[in-house]
């Protein structure tokens, strides 16, 4: 028996058989992004390239608004959505930022990071949170 | 016949390796950390065995949704640096050792651990950061490579358990490898971290430091940790440390520890090191 305990962590998002079924045509796009030649069709018409993929239409306005946390409930995984943020030549701190409730700037997320980081106390349990 | 002689843990932060190869490494921001690289370099530097396995896991780079492997093992003549979106690192090329890695499937799946097998795998930063930390920036690297790729992302990923045996079979296919060889295993990934979702950004160290000491003296402890132990209480990408149990499975039941390095934050990531010897 699949124990899905790990629903319980808040904030977090698990590629599991669900997330993998729903986000499947998504985390393919974002696949693509590793060549060369598919990052170069992306930047010259991102809604021409993103029809390319059999994506939901919200999926599609996630990754044209850069909405991260938004793909990450559509069915993304982090390590996808990466692509897009390297596509855009961006440091990941501008991604995990943006993600964060309320949302940080890079300089805030760096400045929470050297500070320690995100604190566990509080953040292990949706009870708790 | 071949002698496993050390296993080395390390955080494979990919940010680690754009800071050597655009030159960053002297700026505030990494001058701590890499000054915490000098022992390992030079650890590194007195034992160079013939080959490495390198326990690591691809970050949606060479293998992705439309065929995951649990265990994969590398068994080209080479491996390429990959392109994971900005360009392939500027790194030399990984030679790998067929004969040990065709040795280790065998006997593996002999012993019901059942790998996947590749002969065209390009490496990300998984593979290649370990390396820069490891041996700097050569112009060759001094050991042939084993790549062991884990899945560490697509739940349900290898129990902790699971990977500690895989090492334990790891040691007893090397030590009957007939040539007269010396043997490093490196397990990669970890510590605390977590990168998607709201809680980004979250880091453990009380957590990160039970499973460095448990490494050492009692890694059963660490082996018994659940999906969920790591996700909630090391960050959902803190479960790339079940690839530090293959390298602690495959050492002495008694090691002796060389150096450890602890430092937060490396980009989202709480970074440790270990080096471990055999007694």
């Amino acid at each position: 028996m699949t124990s899905r305990d790990y629903d319980d962590v808040p904030g977090t998002y698990v590629l599991d058989s669900r997330s993998y079924r729903k986000g499947y045509h998504l985390n393919m796009f974002c696949m693509s992004l590793n060549k060369a030649e598919c990052r170069e069709e992306f930047a010259r018409d991102e809604r021409a390239y993103l029809e390319k993929f059999p994506m939901t239409a919200e999926q599609r306005q996630a990754v044209l608004d850069r909405d991260y946390i938004r793909l990450l409930q559509l069915g993304a995984n982090v390590y996808y959505t990466f692509k897009i943020v390297s596509h855009d030549r961006q440091p990941p701190q501008v991604m995990y930022g943006k993600m964060s409730v309320p949302p940080m700037s890079f300089d805030e997320f760096q400045e929470m990071m050297i500070n320690g980081g995100r604190p566990i106390d509080g953040n292990r349990s949706k009870g708790e949170s | 016949m071949a002698r496993l002689i050390a296993g080395m843990g390390t955080s494979h932060v990919p940010g680690v390796g754009a800071a050597m190869d655009n030159g960053k490494t002297h700026e505030d921001y990494w001058i701590e950390l890499f000054k915490g690289f000098e022992p390992i370099r030079d650890w590194h530097a007195k034992n160079v065995p013939d080959v490495n396995i390198i326990v690591f896991n691809d970050h949606a780079t060479s293998m992705t949704l439309n065929h995951y492997s649990t265990f994969m093992m590398g068994v080209a003549e080479q491996f390429q640096p990959a392109d994971e979106g900005w360009g392939p690192r500027k790194v030399p090329v990984v030679e790998g050792h067929p004969e040990l890695a065709w040795h280790l499937v065998e006997n593996l799946i002999l012993d019901e651990f059942d790998m996947a097998v590749t002969a065209d795998f390009d490496v990300d930063h998984g593979l290649t950061v370990p390396l820069s930390i490891a041996y700097d920036q050569p112009d060759a690297w001094p050991t042939k490579v084993i790549p062991l790729c884990v899945n560490v992302i697509q739940y349900p990923q290898p129990t902790a358990l699971r990977c500690f045996k895989l090492g334990q079979a790891i040691r007893r296919a090397v030590d009957s490898f007939p040539e007269d060889i010396t043997v490093g295993i490196w397990g990669t990934g970890g510590l605390s971290h977590q990168l998607g979702g709201e809680r980004a950004g979250v880091v453990n160290p009380d957590f990160d430091k039970r499973f460095l000491d448990n490494l050492v003296s009692n890694p059963m402890a660490n082996a018994s940790l659940t999906h969920t132990d790591f996700i909630r209480e090391a960050g959902a990408e803190g479960i790339e440390m079940i690839m530090w149990n293959v390298m602690r499975g495959a050492l002495d039941e008694d090691v002796r520890e060389v150096y450890r390095l602890y430092h937060i934050p490396v980009s989202a990531t709480a970074y440790g090191a270990i080096i471990l010897e055999n007694s």
